[in-house]
């Protein structure tokens, strides 16, 4: 009894899903760039961009239907010769700074592009305590 | 009491624990029942739509292009497709919208042209113009990471709004006050 009424969810529930691809897939969904340059770059974008539908994984790992479109776009683009980047701002302008998983310069992420230089810093100050002035000090022999 | 009072500490230490677990308790609880919004907003908001140029999705209604929202009155682009439950379940109020006067044009995303038409009839059609976007390069183009979502567009050609998910009843009013705010400030 329950079995079929969960059998009947998983068929309500996956109908859609079956409806979609009744459309094939975009022309670059699930087939690579015949050339391998080309395709290296498009990768190297697409593993960066997040999938608007299923948020933890990039357009490269997901196979969600947009996903794919997605990954359609970039590589027609990256075939007519655009620049990947000019490609993610694209993207950027129009799903926002979530859209894409290298972070961006700007005013809200200074902190993430100055930790690393300030904790450099404090520990060049610290080991320069430690090690850097043994001879200036002269209690040796107090310690 | 002479056990107790020389180790304060330790008394503190013992609540700890339970002080820590009640905190994560309240942040779970907090966490659980305030899910968080996973919609991804269109960015696009305020730009003009980009030029497309879609081939008619249905058999009695025409294609959609740019240049249909660049007619002096605002409208409803509504992206949507038959095999979306949600888009069943908000025709409604599109048809609501339709009655109020206002034009609602339709992208339909990875559609079939038979699929649609059941739709269609099942549902009602509340659509002037439904654009077929066999690879959702309008939808990828106006920054809509979904179906069903709304974007009200003003007479110029500029996306004002944008609606995530399906119309609700209560959605209906203020979609119509922002469809009129688009209509003042095209203003021409």
């Amino acid at each position: 009894m329950k079995i079929a009424h969960l059998a009947a969810l998983l068929l309500i529930v996956s109908a859609p899903v079956l409806a979609q691809e009744h459309v094939p897939p975009a022309p670059y969904a699930y087939r690579q760039l015949d050339n391998p340059e080309q395709e290296a770059r498009a990768k190297a974008l697409m593993v960066t961009l997040r999938c608007v539908m299923c948020q933890s994984q990039s357009i490269a790992d997901s196979d969600a239907p947009i996903a794919g479109d997605m990954r359609s776009e970039v590589r027609t683009r990256i075939a007519a010769g655009e620049d990947p980047e000019h490609i993610r701002q694209w993207l950027i302008a129009r799903y926002g700074d979530y859209v894409t998983y290298a972070p961006q310069v700007k005013p809200i992420t200074w902190p993430l592009f100055a930790a690393p230089v300030v904790i450099l810093a404090l520990a060049a100050l610290l080991l320069r305590g430690r090690f850097g002035r043994p001879r200036q000090t002269n209690d040796e022999g107090s310690a | 009491m002479s056990q107790a009072d020389p180790k304060p500490r330790l008394r503190l230490a013992l609540w700890l624990p339970l002080i820590l677990f009640a905190a994560l308790f309240a942040l779970f609880v907090h966490g659980l029942t305030n899910p968080a919004d996973t919609n991804v907003a269109s960015a696009f908001v305020g730009n003009p739509l980009p030029q497309f140029d879609l081939p008619p999705a249905a058999a009695d209604r025409p294609g959609l292009a740019t240049r249909a929202f660049q007619t002096g009155k605002p409208k409803l682009l509504n992206v949507f497709a038959s095999w979306c439950v949600p888009c069943a379940a908000e025709a409604p109020q599109l048809a609501a919208l339709a009655q109020a006067g206002v034009e609602v044009d339709g992208v339909a995303i990875h559609d079939q042209r038979a699929d649609l038409t059941r739709f269609l009839a099942a549902n009602g059609n509340p659509y002037a113009a439904i654009g077929r976007d066999d690879q959702r390069a309008v939808q990828l183009a106006i920054g809509s990471s979904g179906v069903p979502e709304t974007y009200v567009i003003d007479g110029h050609g500029v996306i004002r709004y944008q609606h995530i998910g399906d119309i609700r009843p209560e959605d209906v009013p203020k979609l119509l006050a922002r469809v009129k705010d688009a209509g003042k400030g095209a203003g021409s």
